[in-house]
This record gives C-alpha cells, structure tokens and sequence, in this order.
C-alpha cells in the first residue's frame, strides 16, 4: 500500500507562548540532542534544535524584549538541500519533510552556510551524556558523533511510528494522532501540529482566514512549513 | 648571429632615449647570448649546491609541514571543536586559505599558457618557476577542503565512484563542481608542466651522472631532439595552452560561486566570478615575483632573471591591481546603494566595525601601495622594491578571503544568529603548515629539475632580434618552418 502524503505543517501561537522553554527540554529528551558545557556554549556551539531566541529593543532602563520559538521551519524550497554534495539533506516530497541523514554527513557545514535561520547544528565533538542520562536516550533517534550535522526534524520517529500503526490497522492517520515532543509538551497550547492537505485538521482550521500568520524571513522564498500566529506588538512583562 | 650584431650597431647610433628603449629589449629578451654549454651549467650547477642555509629552510619547513600533520591528526581524533569555529561561522580559515591557495594557483597557468598564446616572449625564462608555483599551491589547495571536513576519512564519499550501494555525490551542490574544476586544473597543469620539461630533463640526462642520470633518464622517457619530437611537441603544448586557459578561469569562477551560489548575505553576489579570478592573478603574480626574487638570489638565475622580468611583472601587478579595484568597487557599490538591512550591516562592520583595520590594511596593500608605487619604472625594476610589495598584496589579499569568508558568515538575517570567529591555535599552525608546505615542495624540488626552461631561453634567443624601422627599434620574431 502505497503512503500517502502529507504536508506536515506546525503553527506557533506568538500570542499563547510564554517562552517558558519546555518544549526546549522536552526536545532535548526526545531528541538525544547532547547538552553542551558552558564552556563550549560561550564559544558559540549550544545545541538545541528547538530554542526561544529573544530579540531586544531599546538600551537599558527603556528595554524591551521580544521572543520567538525556533527552529527547522523544514522548507519546502530548502536552500540548505541542494548544496549538500553528499545528499546527506534531501527533501521527502511525499511528507514535504527536510530529511537528515547523520551517518551519511561527512561534515562539509555547507547546509548551515546557506540556512537563512541557522537551525543546523554541527556536532562539534562527540556528544556527552553523562550517568544516568545514558539510561534515557531515545532508541528511536540515532546518537550522532562527531563531524556531522544534525537539526529539528519535526520529531520523524514519531511520524514514522504513527503511520506503521495506522497502516497495520488499515486506516488512515487522523489528526492529532501525531505530535511532535514540543508539541505534546507545550504548557499553553502554542504549538500546534498537523497535516495542511487535510481540511480539517487543526492547522488548516487554525490557518484557514487567520490573519494574524506569517512565516520567517518569507521573502527569501523559503517557503517554510512552520507558521507563527501574532497579532499587536506584546513584549516580556507587558 | 651576425645579423643581428649588425641590427645591434645601427641601434647605437640611434638617439638616447631609443638607445635606452632597444637595451632594455635586447636584455629583457636576452639577446646576449652565451654557449649552449654554459647556460646548461648556469642551470644544473646550482641544483647540487646545498649550502647551510638550505639545510636550515628544509629543516624548519619540513619540521612546520610535520606539525601540520599532526595538527591534523589531533583534529581527526578531537573534532573540529579544537578550532575556532561556531555557529554561524561555520566556514573560516581552512577555507581562506583553501581559496588563496588556489588563487596563488592561477599565475603558473597565466604566465606560461596566456602569456604563450598572446606571444609575450620575454615570459620565457620565468614559466618554469611559475608553473612550479602552480603546481604545489594547487596541491596544498586541494589538501584544504579535507581537512576542513567534520569526517575527513570519509572524504571519499565526495568522488562519483561506483559503489555497491548506488550511492552517488549530488551535483547540485557547488562544492562537486569545485572537486571536479581543481581535480581537472591539478592534473592539466601537472601535464602542461611535465610537457614543457622533457628538453630539459633530456638536457639534465645528457649533462649527469649518478642517480640523477638515472632519474632524468626515466622522466625523460627516451627524448631525443628530432625534428619530429619538437613538431609533435610543439603541437602538443600549442594544444594544451588554449585548452587549459579556459580551464583557469572556470576554476576561480566556479571557487566563487561556493559562495555565490548561496544566499548569505554578502556572498550572493553576481559579480564575484570575474572579481575572484582577477584577485587570484592578482596574488598569484605577486607570488610569482616573490618566488622569483628568491631563486636570483638564492640559485644566481641573474642570467635568466633580469630586472626587465620583474618590470614586466611589476606591470602586471599594478595592472591587476587596477582590475582588482574595479571589480571590488562594484561588489562594494551595489549592495551600498541597495541598503538591504543585512548587507548595510556586514558593510559597516568593515567600515567601522571590529573589522576596519582589516579592511583598511586591505585597501592600503591592495590598491594603495601598488598604485602609489609600481608606475614607476625604477621601483619597477628593483626586485627587492617588488618583493616587499608583493608581501603587501599576499597580505591584503588574504585579508580580502578573511573578510568574505569567517567576518561575513558572521552576520546574516537574524540578528541573535550573529557571530565572531576567532582563529585558534590549531588551524593557525594549519595554516602556518600550508605555507610551509608549498615552500618545502619547492625548495625539493629546485634541487630537482631545471627551474629555468633552457629550451626555451634557447629558442627565444635564436627566434628574436631587433629590428630598426626609421627610428623605432622593434622586437623581431621569425617563426620557424614546420
């Protein structure tokens, strides 16, 4: 039986979100994505596929803070796609997914060049999960090494996982059925998930006519699969 | 002979300044012809000589090249996070140096191919040096796209290689482009290089005893001088210098589009292809004038390398220069005129950002220096007055990379996203290394092969004269039957 295909989308409600950094965490631990020292973070190496950025205005006693959950806005036109030279990035057509594939990177860091919301993470040395967080790692995700590059894949795994279940009960997947670790996560319900080619998801009801969407940096032509919601201006504390 | 000491009185009776002019031809064409036997001593001598300071530049080369590998080794077994790089900068000095290199890997091909086919005699004596230069700047190039792989023993998984599981590189990415254009450019110019070199290496035969013997016997593969040999080599050379000219300027171009082709801001410029070609001769005659004032001095090549050679070089770099200029002004012009909040940012990070002083230093060697200096014929002519030049233009062209590379990837659209690099020890002995290496390969192989082309001094000096026509003193060229 063929699978059918789905165009995977995630909304995040600026509105709902708080920037309380649980779907951070909830990320790291579905994820296998390795905690990196403090040390290395000040250089500039973090890793946290899903994160909250904060954009400041103003100098101090007049600031003002702003912030925006990030992370893979899985491009339908990836410009971090073509430029890998070992298709070690690729786009899934029939999930409209941007796929990483760990064990074929030989770590060109090309991909992170050209991504416009520098997403990508490249794992700088091999990852560190001190006892016993060894005992939690996801055996669904591979634990990268070091040399390859790695992001957000809109929890695949799990997508994967829903669509063998539904398949071996012969029936098709249903919304809500799958949601990625930061979805299921979020304490307010910002973070919603779901396929737009099914009209009556909730995104594609949330979307349809709402005139508070945009995308990141759509005049790239990007085409991102994630869309944020906001409405007014809103900053931290007001 | 005779003919042309005739031609050579009738210029002494010309006026001063054509006096001066015909001289400076006849000694930049090297029409003070010596026996065939001395010039093939002034050549193979000075490949025995290995005095003490020879000795020391091997062993502190060598020794540098040696910590290169090792560095190298430490990164494969650490990772890349022993250096420098972050997020955003994910591409910096391995890459500089990667272009520069490839850069200095443009002369060679610019002085004896180009120069070839636009019938510039007096390159004669200096392509051998430049092809060398070529050869081993090219190598050390190539090296870098590996060591700056996260997986460098996977570096395999980049060639077009038949393999069980049908897994094939994707030529989508410009990077492919880039290993096919320098796999393409190493190999023509090693040819091109060995096929200017079998006269000599069959002069170096007939001229040795011992091991050399033995090796330029083999490399030589069985040259004899015939008529034949010469026509068939003559084709073969005329063949290979308009076929590997384009080849040059598809390698720099297609080294631009890395960063062309991407959408960063300050990279995804249409201009660069002709811009980085221009920058690569630009630098890689500079490094042809160092590495020629090295060899006068240090192999006495006084003969063959004349003060009329580095004034003509010394042309072409102010040229260059100007070239440079231009192409750096309209990179520069569009994207200010534009104002696009990304690219306004990246430019007054260069004007007065952390990165100013790089910048101007970058001005200064590149335009400012050579402009304010290389119009005059005297300082033209002065080898040491050009070599400290070109150490400018090394510099500044190096810093131009520096700039593209690590200080641009620095900022891009999102603003939290932005980023410094700062070079660390390892790719910094990397780099040290690199030079290293280019300079160890050709202090090896001075004491190898000809680095003059006799054949060619030769050929030049039976094909030239001068000519007086009223009161001009032109060059003569006679074209030999076939």
């Amino acid at each position: 039986m063929a699978l059918a295909e789905h165009k995977w989308t995630m909304v995040v409600d600026l509105d709902k979100c708080t920037g309380c950094g649980a779907c951070v965490v909830a990320c790291h631990a579905e994820n296998n994505v390795p905690i990196v020292s403090e040390e290395q973070t000040v250089r500039g190496r973090a890793m946290h596929w899903m994160r909250i950025e904060r954009y400041w205005e103003g100098s101090f006693p007049e600031i003002k803070a702003r912030f925006i959950p990030l992370m893979c806005q899985q491009c339908e036109r990836a410009p971090c796609e073509p430029v890998c030279p070992v298709y070690a990035t690729l786009h899934s057509e029939r999930e409209h997914l941007n796929l990483q594939v760990y064990n074929r990177c030989v770590g060109t860091r090309y991909c992170q060049n050209n991504d416009p919301y520098k997403v990508r993470f490249f794992n700088f040395f091999d990852p560190i999960f001190d006892e016993p967080l060894t005992q939690q790692l996801n055996p669904d995700v591979t634990v990268r090494s070091a040399g390859v590059m790695e992001k957000c894949t809109f929890c695949v795994q799990r997508i994967r996982r829903a669509e063998e279940r539904a398949r071996l009960e012969k029936r098709p997947l249903t919304d809500g059925e799958v949601a990625p670790a930061c979805v299921q996560t979020c304490p307010p319900g910002a973070l919603v998930f779901g396929d737009l080619n099914d009209e009556a998801s909730a995104v594609s009801q949330l979307l349809s006519g709402n005139a508070r969407q945009f995308k990141l940096l759509e005049h790239l032509g990007t085409e991102p699969s994630v869309v944020y919601l906001k409405g007014g201006t809103s900053y931290v504390g007001t | 002979m005779s003919a042309r000491e005739i031609e050579g009185q009738s210029t002494q009776n010309a006026a001063p300044e054509d006096a001066a002019a015909a001289d400076r031809l006849r000694r930049r064409l090297l029409l003070d012809p010596r026996p065939v036997s001395r010039i093939s001593a002034d050549v193979l001598d000075p490949m025995d000589r290995t005095t003490a300071r020879f000795w020391v530049a091997f062993v502190i080369l060598g020794g540098l090249v040696a910590i290169w590998g090792v560095t190298w080794l430490y990164q494969m077994i650490w990772g890349i996070g022993i250096t420098g790089l972050n997020r955003p900068v994910m591409w910096a000095l391995y890459i500089v140096n990667f272009v520069y290199f490839i850069g200095i890997g443009h002369a060679g091909t610019f002085i004896s191919a180009a120069l070839r086919a636009l019938k510039i005699e007096w390159r004669r004596p200096i392509s051998r040096a430049a092809e060398m230069l070529t050869v081993f700047a090219l190598t050390t190039a190539a090296m870098f796209p590996l060591v700056h792989l996260g997986r460098a023993w996977k570096f395999y998984w980049l060639l077009p290689y038949p393999n069980q599981r049908q897994l094939w590189p994707s030529y989508h990415s410009p990077l492919l482009w880039d290993l096919t254009a320098i796999l393409t450019y190493l190999s023509c110019s090693i040819l091109f290089a060995y096929l200017s070199l079998f006269p000599d290496l069959a002069m170096a035969r007939d001229h040795t005893q011992g091991w050399r013997h033995v090796l330029y016997k083999t490399l030589a593969l069985g040259w004899r001088g015939t008529e034949r040999e010469w026509v068939t080599h003559k084709t073969a050379l005329n063949v290979f210098t308009y076929a590997i000219i384009p080849v040059m300027f598809s390698v720099h171009t297609i080294v631009s589009w890395d960063f062309a082709m991407a959408i960063q801001p300050g990279w995804h410029s249409t201009v660069f292809g002709p811009y980085f070609v221009i920058g690569a001769l630009f630098s890689g005659v500079g490094a042809v004038i160092m590495v020629l004032a090295i060899l006068r001095k240090t192999m006495r090549f006084g003969y063959f390398l004349r003060d009329e050679h580095f004034e003509g070089m010394g042309l072409f770099l102010l040229l260059l220069s100007m070239a440079w200029a231009y192409f750096y002004f309209n990179d520069y012009l569009v994207p200010w005129y534009g104002q696009g909040p990304a690219e306004k940012v990246i430019q007054e990070l260069l004007s007065h950002g952390w990165a100013a002083p790089l910048w101007f230093l970058m001005l200064f060697s590149n335009i400012v220096l050579p402009w304010a200096t290389l119009w005059s014929r005297r300082i033209r002519r002065s080898a040491g007055a050009l070599f400290f030049i070109s150490v400018f233009v090394q510099i500044g062209m190096y810093i131009e990379r520096y700039l593209i590379v690590p200080t641009t990837l620095g900022r891009n659209e999102l603003p939290f996203d932005w980023g410094i690099y700062v070079p660390h020890l390892p790719e910094s002995l990397i780099t040290l290394g690199a030079f290293a290496l280019v300079g160890f390969l050709y202090i090896l192989i001075s004491r190898i092969i000809p680095l003059i082309p006799v054949w060619e001094v030769l050929e030049g000096q039976v094909l030239h004269g001068l000519r007086r026509i009223g009161k001009a003193v032109v060059q003569t060229r006679a074209e030999p039957e076939e």
